[in-house]
């Protein structure tokens, strides 16, 4: 079972380790599964599948995909800016990087609400401006009527719409973009960059053939960090999307509100679907970063 | 010389990026800080105080520190005894005991809480065996509690075990050859040399246990004065349209959240120098 040491404690550190972590995580999650199992497959269909749960995946599994997006090309350039340039502020923005880890998400969620709110110093912009984009396409024969929360009148509605949804996911995903590419992107060999220059390759071909494939894999591991905290997140979301069913309504939402309605069965039936997908993306993280060690 | 090396041609590149991360980071991370404070403070001081002479909020603040003085201490000592065993031991299983210590990270915390009202709600056998005896876990301290020692459970066991697998055991096989017990490895030499990184875990594993909203709204029931946390109070006063009030206890947990912030850049200064 284990090699040889003379160090001691084996037995206590293991023992109590793995009896704290079966208390505490193992047996309430196999509880989980344990109760869906009594569902009937009827019963689990119907209560995943409903127009209003369908309505919610598209909306969360949309959301997230767009916000770890974002923060993929954004926190590409952050992390590149970090490592590679000195500036004034660096260390500011260095340490700013990790605040949506250290802010608990309803502070966030107000926070962001109060801001992208139609009177708030953001929201009322996105209203004036929206609605001048409205009215200067419409002089010129565009059609801007099939995006939902754009209109003439209020312009683009940033608070209780999907854009809301998006802006809470970008701001919780933002931090893993930029702490898994930070460490790859200070292990490149600036020589094989110097190589490629010297042999003629302009600096765009240097980033696209050298830079790019060697830190390819952190960057695929940061985008699916932030997709899938996005998928479960529920504290920064809720203030702002104003939670209209079949519109702003994320999965997560709508597990609570199954809970408050005693809805047991269907609550679980669909945290088994949330958890699905949360397992198939650690696997997917896991294989990033074997890829990325073999490749060392 | 001059200007070879750095025609101004080749500043655009570099300041385009470093003017694109200051605007995302000053519209999506330094605008809502601020924000916090400014609708706070909004409609003056004495309001800003004023929301602090409600009794409730100091229930809620007491049962936020209750808590995390529950959750913190256990998930330290778990945390540095899954961290010595996985460290200082070769054993089979070691990648999937690495794989479950994460586990919590990988769930919603909204599932989190669900897990634990299907263990002790009162459908259960176990709820209804607890409900016969008057032990409340749910819609009470001790779900909120579980709850949190659930979400915050990995952060110390994470910064611990690649900090302790990177120094090795030969510091630790040195003292116990020269006849020093085990208590004694652990607290003089050990200890020593991972403090910073334990200090580190400490602090993220007490913020997120103060400011966790999504687990913990699942299982508190929400009781005004009884099961309302920092996070879940401020959600009750958001709700009912008491911004400023909202916005001042969220001032506690932002400035909770600085410090952090402040704590880990020194600890990672001090760790580099």
């Amino acid at each position: 079972m284990k090699k040889h040491s003379v160090l001691p404690g084996f037995g206590l550190t293991l023992g109590v380790s793995v009896t704290y972590l079966s208390i505490v995580v193992l047996i309430p999650l196999a509880l989980l599964v344990w109760s869906t199992m009594s569902l009937s497959f009827a019963d689990f269909v119907k209560a995943v599948g409903s127009k209003q749960v369908i309505a919610s995946y598209k909306l969360t599994f949309g959301a997230a995909f767009l916000a770890a997006l974002v923060n993929a090309v954004f926190g590409f350039i952050a992390a590149w800016s970090l490592v590679r340039y000195r500036f004034f502020g660096r260390r500011v923005v260095d340490a700013l990087i990790d605040m949506p880890f250290a802010m608990p998400t309803a502070v966030s969620g107000i926070a962001l609400t109060a801001l992208c709110a139609s009177n708030g110093w953001v929201g009322s912009l996105a209203a004036k401006y929206g609605s001048k984009l409205v009215i200067f396409a419409e002089e010129h024969g565009l059609d801007f009527m099939n995006i939902p929360y754009l209109n003439r009148y209020d312009g683009l509605q940033l608070a209780y719409s999907q854009f809301g949804v998006f802006i809470a996911l970008t701001f919780i995903g933002l931090p893993f973009v930029v702490r898994t590419l930070q460490p790859a992107l200070e292990d490149l060999d600036r020589e094989v960059e110097e190589a490629a220059e010297s042999l003629g390759a302009t600096k765009f071909q240097t980033f696209r053939r050298v830079i790019l494939p060697s830190v390819f894999p952190s960057l695929m591991t940061g985008f699916t960090l932030a997709f899938a905290r996005a998928l479960g997140e529920y504290g920064s979301v809720v203030f702002i999307s104003g939670n209209l069913p079949y519109e702003t309504e994320i999965t997560s939402l709508l597990i609570v509100a199954k809970l408050q309605q005693y809805d047991y069965a269907g609550a679980t039936a669909i945290s088994v679907v949330m958890l699905t997908a949360s397992f198939a993306l650690m696997f997917v993280i896991n294989f990033t970063q074997y890829l990325a060690r073999r490749r060392k | 010389m001059k200007n070879i090396s750095t025609p101004w041609t080749s500043r655009i590149v570099p300041t385009l990026l470093v003017g694109t991360t200051f605007l995302f980071v000053a519209f999506f991370l330094v605008l809502p800080l601020i924000s916090i404070f400014a609708e706070a403070l909004h409609k003056g001081v004495a309001a800003y105080f004023n929301s602090f002479k409600d009794q409730y909020a100091w229930s809620a603040i007491r049962l936020t520190l209750v808590t995390a003085a529950i959750a913190v201490p256990l998930n330290i000592v778990f945390g540095v005894m899954a961290a010595w065993c996985i460290a200082k031991f070769e054993f089979w299983g070691k990648s999937v005991l690495i794989t479950l210590i994460d586990l919590p990270f990988a769930i919603s915390p909204v599932i989190a809480g669900l897990v634990f009202v299907l263990a002790f709600g009162q459908r259960t056998a176990l709820g209804s065996w607890l409900l016969a005896h008057d032990i409340k876990i749910i819609y009470a301290v001790p779900g909120i509690v579980l709850a949190t020692i659930f979400v915050t459970f990995p952060f110390v066991a994470r910064e611990l075990i690649p900090l302790m697998q990177e120094q090795g055991t030969l510091e630790e096989e040195a003292a116990v050859t020269l006849g020093a017990g085990g208590w004694d490895v652990f607290w003089r030499v050990t200890l020593p040399n991972i403090k910073w990184g334990l200090l580190y875990g400490i602090i993220l594993c007490n913020a997120r246990a103060m400011g966790e909203f999504g687990a913990v709204s699942v299982v508190s029931g929400h009781i005004r004065g009884e099961t309302n946390t920092m996070p879940l109070y401020i959600e009750t006063l958001y709700a009912s349209y008491s911004t400023v009030a909202a916005f001042s206890i969220a001032t506690l947990l932002a400035a909770l959240a600085l410090v952090t912030l402040v704590a880990k850049s020194v600890i990672e200064w001090r760790e580099k120098y």
